[in-house]
């Protein structure tokens, strides 16, 4: 039961973009074309999954029990810099057409607050393994929803005719404050 | 051409402004200027981190060998954010609280590892302090423009002095939608100034 509650929560209560500000620059970067958006989705979910793992792995094995939690952010960090140079060379081997589809996004994951926000939440909501792998699945779920339905309507935004201190960046989030606002209707599903 | 000493402070502060020019560091912008007292001191903990990875990194931009510079220069700005993120905790509890997790995501923030990478690692430390706390003075002055805009126009009151009644507050500034069209607003307005200003 947590489990669907976790998803609920992180896919549109408390969508990682709309409502905790996370993922912003691809969110802004990324949301011009609906297929561009879909590949970084897939690349956000491939490495948040599994830099949950390890983050959660290397807290509850290093850094509690050794009592250095201070250590958090420099090993964090570094497990998911060192995870995506991997994670791209892993892909450039195994599968080349997919490293073709995703390999320009894994640089820019790297800087992604998203990746270092989940694990960061992850320790401070308390959750167990399984937990905050439904976490981060969940999350990257919603960064996808927000990102697909972003980009759909910046495509829609880029043929109408704007002021010329509107375009680009202020329309975009303009309307993404209205996404939001569309959001916030799901609060209170979950208490 | 190199800069003048004048011209990376107005770079940072004006021209090239972080968040109102070249749109980088957006998240703890929208995430963290819920009050002006907020957003300035967030903009003050990443202009520390500016200041001290810059001037570190440019120490050391000899020594760096090439191919892990990008880590090595995450190393440099992931230490200063644990200083800056234990400082706050020891001394500023409440502004720990309401900064939250976006205190260590200073070290992802795009503005400190890009200018680490696009300035401290090419000139010398003078000139790389300097753009540091050019960076991040315009990073502060952004943060709480934005953060006294949407403070006052949501609650009716600046750095919490009371400027007209709550009651005529509209939350939505204060709560995530508001960000957004603020800061699109924001941008937009100083966009058009830029502009008359050139014609």
């Amino acid at each position: 039961m947590t489990y669907i509650l976790i998803f609920i929560s992180a896919v549109f209560v408390n969508n990682i973009v709309l409502s905790q500000f996370l993922g912003i620059c691809p969110f802004l970067g990324v949301s011009r074309k609906i297929n561009t958006a879909v590949g970084m989705t897939a690349a956000v979910a491939f490495v948040l999954t599994i830099s949950t793992i390890f983050t959660y792995t290397v807290q509850k094995l290093l850094l509690q029990p050794f009592h250095v939690e201070f250590l958090r952010t420099i090993t964090f960090v570094l497990i998911i810099a060192s995870l995506v140079q991997l994670v791209e060379i892993v892909l450039k081997k195994v599968s080349h057409s997919l490293y073709h589809a995703l390999g320009i996004y894994l640089p820019l994951i790297t800087t992604n607050c998203i990746i270092l926000g989940v694990a960061l939440l992850v320790v401070k909501d308390n959750f167990n393994l399984i937990q905050s792998v439904v976490f981060a699945i969940s999350t990257a779920i919603g960064f996808g929803l927000a990102l697909i339905i972003f980009a759909g309507i910046r495509e829609q935004l880029s043929l109408l005719k704007l002021p010329k201190s509107m375009e680009g960046i202020p329309a975009a989030l303009i309307a993404a404050g209205l996404l939001a606002m569309a959001f916030m209707g799901f609060a209170g599903i979950v208490k | 051409m190199k800069d003048s000493a004048y011209n990376i402070i107005v770079k940072g502060l004006i021209t090239q402004n972080p968040v109102l020019v070249l749109t980088l560091g957006m998240c703890p912008t929208l995430a963290t200027t819920t009050s002006a007292i907020n957003g300035m001191s967030m903009g003050l903990a990443t202009l520390f981190v500016l200041f001290g990875s810059n001037v570190v990194v440019s120490l050391l931009k000899n020594i760096i060998p090439d191919k892990i510079r990008i880590p090595a220069y995450v190393v440099v700005i992931a230490t200063f954010v644990s200083i800056v993120e234990m400082l706050i905790h020891a001394d500023f509890p409440q502004l720990y609280e309401s900064l939250g997790i976006f205190i260590p995501l200073i070290v992802v923030n795009c503005i400190v590892l890009g200018r680490a990478e696009a300035f401290a690692s090419k000139n010398s430390v003078f000139r790389s302090a300097l753009d540091g706390l050019a960076m991040g003075l315009g990073f502060t002055l952004a943060l709480t423009l934005l953060g006294s805009i949407r403070e006052l126009l949501g609650t009716g009151k600046i750095f919490g002095h009371t400027i007209y009644s709550e009651h005529y507050g509209a939350l939505l500034f204060v709560l995530a939608p508001g960000a957004f069209i603020t800061l699109g607003f924001l941008i937009s307005f100083l966009n058009k100034l830029a502009k008359s200003s050139k014609v």
